[in-house]
């Protein structure tokens, strides 16, 4: 085989030794936006034996100005994010194996899923998945590098567990959504430096080096011209109920999980059945095409139409409803089509 | 008066003498932000009390849901 890593090898805190550890190390990316797939292309060029990438959502033209791993034609079809990025990631390099997981990550999944893993990207776009990754991780003791962006500006945190304060201590209670949603923008080089800080992490922890991990909260405005690096090694909190003496993961009791919701940033609703379920898109199709909407099917998603609202439905039982933040009347609209 | 944020020199309005102050003039609510003060972070619940003055080097870095 050609070696694809010559010169990251020449790079003396990695080297041979280091480029044989990052090909026996499994990374798993929460979320296949533009922070997970361009954490994921990354990943995989460094040479990174394993990923497992999840992501709920499909390919939008919206999606194509910063989420690297996609093209018009994914957008085109509605493919699932996951699907569209394991393609490209095989085809960048075929010695590095991709899992691809279409749906919720919900605490039975991630329960599965961390403990094959040896470190957690955080690439979600919401603070109630952020906050189970943090007690998940806390859990099985795994290392997970935080980062987010909005408009210009962004931030990344690596989390290590017995060593820094996780982000329940920094953060104290949950920021409401409506505060964080990126109603902003967001543009391209913002993604890449948050991932720039969380892929160099990544390989220090995956090849060993857990003297040089930066230790700090980055944050920065690439428009503004701001930077600024702050320790936050006080923050660590003894009663912190995630990694504190007395460790009680609220984030991982199944009451805090909701069967309904409102994505952050974006007009739609997401509804997902209480047990896992496989639809059946061809059945609905023929349903859905005596009605007076528009039917489309693509081979992963079923997109119907119906005035201002689009509802899009995944093979696992999920519902997209694009149109309306309104819990209320995503579920009216989402029991006219499957009764 | 005349104090650096993130690095950059800030001139602030009269109004503002307190870290909450400095958190409003910015919209940024105290429980999305740690905020540091001559490179000592300043809590949460001191956000109201802590004056700032001419000089002081302030960091502040507040949490974002998008990704
Ligand atoms: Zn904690």
């Amino acid at each position: 085989m050609e070696d694809c890593f010559s010169r990251q090898k020449l790079f003396a805190p990695i080297g041979e030794k280091g480029q044989v550890k990052l090909s026996q190390k499994h990374v798993f990316i929460l979320g296949a936006g533009a922070l997970g797939t361009a954490n994921a292309e990354q990943l995989v060029r460094a040479g990174v034996g394993q990923i497992t990438i999840a992501d709920r959502d499909y390919v939008d033209w919206s999606n194509l100005q910063r989420q690297q791993l996609y093209a018009e034609e994914d957008a085109r079809n509605a493919v699932p994010k996951a699907i569209a990025a394991k393609k490209r990631l095989n085809a960048i390099h075929s010695g590095a194996t991709i899992h691809e997981v279409v749906g919720d990550m919900g605490v039975e999944e991630l329960h599965e899923i961390i403990p094959e893993v040896d470190l957690i990207i955080d690439a979600t776009d919401n603070f109630e998945t952020r906050m189970k990754v943090n007690d998940i991780a806390q859990f099985y003791k795994k290392t997970w590098i935080y980062g987010a962006c909005v408009g210009s500006y962004g931030l990344s945190f690596t989390v290590v567990p017995e060593k820094t304060p996780c982000l329940h201590c920094l953060l104290g209670v949950l920021p409401s959504e409506g505060a964080t949603c990126d109603t902003a923008g967001i543009i391209s080089p913002a993604v890449q430096m948050v991932v720039a800080h969380q892929v160099t992490e990544a390989m220090k922890v995956l090849v060993g080096d857990y003297e040089a991990l930066r230790s700090k909260i980055v944050s920065f405005d690439l428009w503004k011209n701001e930077f600024s690096s702050v320790d936050v090694s006080s923050l660590k909190k003894g009663a912190c109920p995630s990694c504190g003496e007395i460790q009680q993961y609220p984030y991982l009791k199944e009451d805090s999980q909701t069967k309904t919701t409102v994505l952050c940033g974006r007009d739609t609703v997401q509804i997902r059945p209480m047990e896992t379920m496989k639809r059946d898109l061809e059945v609905l199709n023929r349903i859905l095409l005596r009605t007076s909407g528009e039917v489309k099917k693509t081979p992963y998603v079923l997109m119907y139409q119906q005035g201002p609202y689009r509802l899009v439905f995944f093979q696992d039982g999920r519902v997209l409803v694009h149109g309306t933040k309104d819990v209320g009347k995503a579920k009216s609209l989402y029991n006219q089509c499957v009764g | 008066m005349t104090i650096q944020v993130n690095g950059k020199q800030i001139d602030l309005p009269q109004s503002v003498n307190h870290i909450s102050d400095l958190l409003n003039h910015y919209n940024l609510q105290s429980n999305q932000v740690i905020v540091e003060l001559n490179q000592a972070i300043v809590d949460q619940k001191l956000h109201a009390d802590t004056q700032i003055q001419n000089g002081d080097q302030v960091e502040l870095v507040h949490f974002v849901g998008g990704g």
